[in-house]
């Protein structure tokens, strides 16, 4: 591109703002209830302005290069804050998109009259877009990335309720995958319950756990571990039929803990520990006495 | 042996390992894999992707269904470029582990399937394939 269309853009800054402003309102999908008017009109300006103060005719080929670092940070940061605040792709694609509109259109008004010029503009200001565009879409990933994180150590956060079944006894059910991180909480929270319960018997109940791996098992033996260095015992229940076949085919060894098919059998093994008896009594009787 | 479905997926992270045994559940339970012998392929499928990711900073998995004398089936290729094994006869035995963990997930998952192959190279990377044919016991 030719410093002599490179320095019109330059100059017609104020005209470019405008034109880049109206096409982004007369597009319909809009978000006023995202983001204001305003806040639009800043980060276009922003943009704008640190993208005509960097572009000369060396570098608009190369926005890899350091001096667009500004620009890519601006951009950035805007796909990201929109990933964030719940812009659809196709809405944060266009904020780029159409500013290519405005910078061919101001161009197209200016050099009707020099073909060459304008086609040597054109094909220029459509590599830079290009190459703006597919910044938009990595960051734009990599926000919504961070929302899913976000979101998943908030999950773990509340999927492992521990719930005082009996006096003293305990029972935590486990869903979905035990990878580290949440075993770690698991046993957090299970520990602390057993000493804000003085609990002597904890059930670990993995029913809604996929397939138990050798790095599950292990996840699982430190638990009891620690149980028991709190002074309760550990019951693990919930153990289905192809989890028990595969757990032996995979060599693991779980024979010095205590395990049962379901939850109901852990309780009933619970109780017999702690000497309770629960009985059913005949309706009459009750009613009488 | 016919190819009937192929699919690749890059693990790199913890979250990977979800996603892939996700897609291999998906697979099994397209042709019609019991549920007894759906969990074993996942399970050793599961201790060979962790193996990728713990020994080899990740690699490639291979997904596909396979139809061999009009019985289907499921093979996994696990391929990564890690630091290889020296001495795979070693890294086969239950309790072997230069990771401080239980040593069984090699071996155990050759036990949980009805073929299973290893390749390594040292400085090289490591090539694992294991196959569980829908019936197979
Ligand atoms: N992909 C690999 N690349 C390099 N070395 C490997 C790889 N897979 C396994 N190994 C080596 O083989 C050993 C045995 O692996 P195996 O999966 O049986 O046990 P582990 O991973 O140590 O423990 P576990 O799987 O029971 O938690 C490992 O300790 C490691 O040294
Ligand atoms: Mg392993």
């Amino acid at each position: 591109m030719k410093n002599q269309s490179l320095k019109f853009l330059q100059k017609s800054k104020k005209h470019l703002l405008e034109t880049w402003m109206s096409n982004q309102m007369e597009d319909q999908a809009l978000r006023e209830d995202l983001m204001s008017n305003d806040e639009l009109r800043n980060q276009s300006d922003e943009l704008l302005t640190a993208l005509l103060k960097t572009l000369n005719s060396d570098n608009i080929d190369n926005t890899q290069s350091k001096d667009f670092e500004q620009v890519s940070g601006i951009l950035s940061d805007i796909s990201v804050s929109r990933a964030r605040h719940g812009f659809s792709p196709r809405e944060t694609a266009q904020f780029v998109l159409s500013l290519k509109q405005a910078l061919t259109q101001t161009l197209e008004k200016e050099y009707t009259d020099d073909p060459k010029v304008l086609l040597d503009s054109y094909i220029a200001i459509n590599k830079l877009i290009d190459s703006l565009n597919i910044i938009t879409f990595e960051t734009f990933i990599k926000g919504r990335e961070e929302v899913i994180i976000r979101q998943t150590d908030e999950m773990n956060e509340i999927s492992t309720p521990v719930i005082r079944v009996w006096e003293g006894v305990v029972a935590l059910p486990i869903i979905g995958t035990l990878d580290s991180m949440r075993t770690q909480i698991v046993m957090e929270n299970l520990l602390q319950e057993i000493v804000n319960t003085g609990s002597t018997i904890a059930i670990l109940d993995i029913s809604g756990v996929p397939a138990v791996d050798s790095l599950v098992a292990q996840h699982l033996l430190k638990t009891v571990s620690a149980t028991r260095l709190m002074g309760a015992e550990c019951i693990i229940s919930g153990i289905r039929p192809e989890i028990a076949q595969t757990i032996v085919h995979l060599g693991i060894d779980l024979s010095h803990i205590k395990t049962k098919a379901s939850l109901a059998s852990a309780l009933k093994l619970a109780f017999s520990m702690l000497n309770v008896e629960v009985k059913r009594v005949e309706k009459n009787r009750q009613n009488n006495g | 042996m016919i190819v009937m479905t192929k699919e690749s997926l890059q693990i790199l992270k913890e979250q990977d390992v979800i996603l892939f045994r996700n897609r291999v559940k998906e697979f099994a339970t397209k042709i019609g894999m019991s549920l007894l012998n759906q969990t074993k392929l996942i399970t050793a499928a599961s201790e060979l992707v962790r193996n990728m990711l713990k020994y080899a900073n990740g690699g490639v998995v291979i997904l596909e269904i396979i139809g061999k004398d009009r019985v289907t089936g499921i093979r996994l290729t696990f391929t990564d470029k890690g630091p290889g094994i020296a001495d795979i006869r070693l890294a086969m035995k239950d309790g072997y582990s230069t990771g401080k963990s239980l040593g069984l997930g090699l071996p155990g998952a050759k036990r949980l399937v009805n073929e299973f192959d290893i390749k390594s190279e040292v400085g090289k990377g490591t090539t694992v394939t294991i196959i569980r044919w829908k019936n197979g016991i």
